[in-house]
């Protein structure tokens, strides 16, 4: 979409346009513009290309000032920049505007994510048990020590690995196949899109209230099926009952972003592959799944990494009980039961580095393919 | 227009072609597609209905396993209702959620337009950021924000929560904001420039008019992560003063006063989804499109 715009842009304004409206034709199709990995030259010489078309008639104007008037006060603050032209005072004021249009966005963003983090490392650094506040000090790296030899810490990253990758494979599963549903579908695929944003819609807390009444005897009627099992009260089954809920809630947003990856699917592909007799399996892993890949892979991040998060229906379904904490609740007990800010802290640093190395793995391990999406949970 | 046009032309001329193909294969097909999805229909609904029907059980019967509850009642709603408990967690739910929106797709747009239209450095950076902050465990910000916040005495107030909510719905925003405004035909912003419009003008004049939709899909998307929260809403509350309807019906079993916490809890629980539920089924299209938008079309 930008790339084609970028084009025409450049087209419109030879003068400035050319070289970059090359670089971005150049790269390759199925990358996406936005990805952060390749944000740098490539994203910025595009767009820059892009932005300077609306301000034709500014540009114009401003040919009467002196050409080699000294370029920008932001020079040295943006080293991705190649430009050959000195700014127009048209671009310039795009830039401001630009700058101006995210400043309020990025602060609030910033305030409450990189600055906590910075506290949360500070005060990691710290004894600081909130009982007795008037105790703190440094520690240096004691709390990490307290952390990384418990044994809580190591189970429940498990856990919550275990969770995060059975609900994911699970989901993916099912999310293909509700997806091919939708695609498919003879009869009421209008109705299938919308009953299943329903799990979506419904609040998890509300979500896991059902499935934990569903799986008490006396109160559900899945625990009835099953002799009045008490799955909530054992790890493995809780887990699994943890993994049902997440599962339930969540596949339906992967199969709506499968199904976006499905329809760049060309119909005439499989057709022809049909006709040259391919069995529907082969169609599907030959055809289909190498064709989606950039979507499979936008979801597969978010999904990952947002049920690595989970908390609300482990907090509903055991409240962690029975060895079924993950790390989220780990670090929530540590803050409001044992009242340990330093060693809560900790958790929160160490649980932010796991991620940001699933991240690293996923956009490392699958290329310039990866996120050009958006989060969600 | 022709899109939609053709898009209907082909599935009616496929779906007739498996037909005329296979006559006697097509009521078996049809059969099969209703009873996937009848199956994916049950599954999708059981759990909530299991909760309305616990929701209008009375307190003696509310244990005998019966979907349909033998006998009747109201009360566990007018417990709720007649609660401060509650009623006051539904206010908190509906203003902070809806503060937090208004204010999300203001500063979304704003930065979602820049995205869009304009060159700036440091673009790329701040999508880079946005895509960060969406995969960013909230429980690391939990113990940090916590002791900030009742340093600076905005523990257990709307803003309290407004502000980190904010901050976790202005990826969604921005992403899904400039998806949408990547279709916006331009041509439109380059007369009014071109009329003499400022592009500040551009913008306020011309483009958020055509943006509505998308701010709208954007809206509701923004409103039920909010509305959905409940690691923030039990860690930066204490109070009923700003705690919201999540974080209350979690605290109906330990400090309640009312006789059967299941039936209030269920009932509680059906209060809060219908409303998202009637908003997914109003605006089942534009959810989907915002959902799948960026992440496909980049």
């Amino acid at each position: 979409m930008t790339a084609v715009s970028g084009e025409e842009h450049g087209a419109e304004r030879p003068s400035e346009g050319q070289g970059r409206g090359a670089v971005r034709s150049g790269s390759e199709p199925e990358t996406q513009p936005e990805a952060p990995t390749n944000a740098g030259a490539v994203t910025n010489a595009g767009t820059t290309t892009n932005a300077g078309a609306p301000t034709n008639a500014a540009t114009n104007a401003a040919t009467s000032a002196p050409p080699n008037d000294p370029t920008p006060v932001t020079n040295g603050a943006a080293p991705v920049k190649r430009r050959r032209a000195p700014l127009s005072a048209g671009a310039r004021a795009e830039r401001r505007l630009g700058w101006a249009l995210c400043a309020p966005a990025v602060i609030v963003i910033l305030a409450v994510t990189a600055y906590p983090i910075g506290y949360a490392i500070y005060l990691s650094l710290r004894r600081y048990d909130l009982r007795f506040p008037d105790d703190s000090k440094f520690v240096g790296l004691a709390n990490y020590g307290t952390v990384l030899t418990s044994s809580l810490w190591w189970q429940a990253l498990a856990v919550t690995a275990i969770i995060t990758v059975i609900s994911v494979a699970i989901q993916f599963a099912l999310g293909m196949t509700l997806a091919l549903v939708m695609h498919r579908a003879l009869v009421g695929r209008g109705l299938v899109r919308t009953v299943i944003l329903i799990p979506y819609g419904i609040v998890t807390v509300v979500a896991a209230f059902g499935w934990r009444y569903a799986w008490t005897p006396d109160t559900g009627y899945l625990s009835h099926l099953f002799g009045d099992a008490t799955p909530l009260s054992s790890q493995v089954w809780g887990i699994a009952v943890i993994i049902l809920a997440e599962v339930w809630k969540t596949t339906p947003f992967m199969a709506l972003l499968l199904l976006a990856g499905l329809a760049l699917v060309p119909e005439e592909l499989l057709r022809a592959a049909k006709v040259d007799g391919a069995t529907a399996w082969q169609r599907l892993t030959r055809i289909m799944l190498p064709l989606m890949k950039p979507a499979i892979l936008v979801a597969l991040l978010f999904r990952v990494l947002d049920a690595f998060r989970i908390f609300d229906s482990i907090y509903v379904l055991t409240a962690g009980a029975y060895d079924t904490r993950s790390v989220s609740i780990l670090g929530y007990d540590n803050l409001f039961t044992a009242l340990n800010l330093g060693v809560g802290s900790s958790l929160s640093v160490l649980i932010f580095l796991v991620v940001a190395l699933v991240a690293f793995i996923f956009v490392k391990g699958f290329g310039t393919a990866a996120p050009g999406g958006e989060g969600r949970r | 227009m022709a899109t939609i046009a053709s898009t209907a032309g082909g599935r009616t001329a496929a779906a007739t072609t498996t037909r005329g193909r296979r006559p006697s294969g097509e009521r078996n097909a049809l059969l099969g597609w209703s009873a996937a999805n009848l199956v994916i229909i049950a599954i999708s609904l059981v759990p909530l209905l299991w909760l309305v029907s616990l929701s209008f059980k009375t307190p003696d019967s509310i244990t005998d396993g019966k979907f349909i509850p033998r006998h009747w009642t109201f009360e566990n709603y007018r417990g709720i209702f007649g609660e401060s408990l509650f009623t006051r967690a539904l206010l908190n739910s509906l203003g902070i959620a809806l503060i937090s929106t208004v204010l999300a797709v203001v500063l979304g747009s704003m930065a979602a337009y820049a995205i869009a239209r304009l060159a700036f450095p440091g673009k790329g950076l701040l999508v880079g950021l946005a895509l960060l902050i969406a995969m960013f465990p909230q429980i690391s910000l939990v113990s940090p924000l916590f002791n900030l916040w009742r340093q600076i005495g905005i523990f257990d107030t709307w803003i309290g929560l407004i502000i980190p909510y904010l901050t976790f719905s202005l990826p969604l925003a921005i992403y899904t904001l400039s998806a949408f405004f990547r279709e916006i035909p331009w041509d439109l912003e380059k007369a009014a420039q071109v009329d003499g419009a400022t592009p500040l003008q551009a913008f306020l004049r011309v483009i958020a008019p055509l943006a509505a939709p998308g701010m709208v899909t954007t809206a509701i998307l923004v409103f039920i992560f909010c509305w959905n929260d409940f690691l923030f809403a039990i860690s930066l509350t204490s109070t009923e003063r700003s705690r919201t309807v999540p974080a209350a019906i979690a605290f109906f079993t330990g400090a309640s006063q009312f006789a059967q916490p299941i039936g209030s809890i269920a009932a509680a629980a059906v209060v809060i989804t219908i409303p998202i539920i009637i908003f997914v089924l109003l605006f089942q299209r534009r959810i989907v499109a915002g959902l799948t938008s960026g992440a496909v079309k980049g």
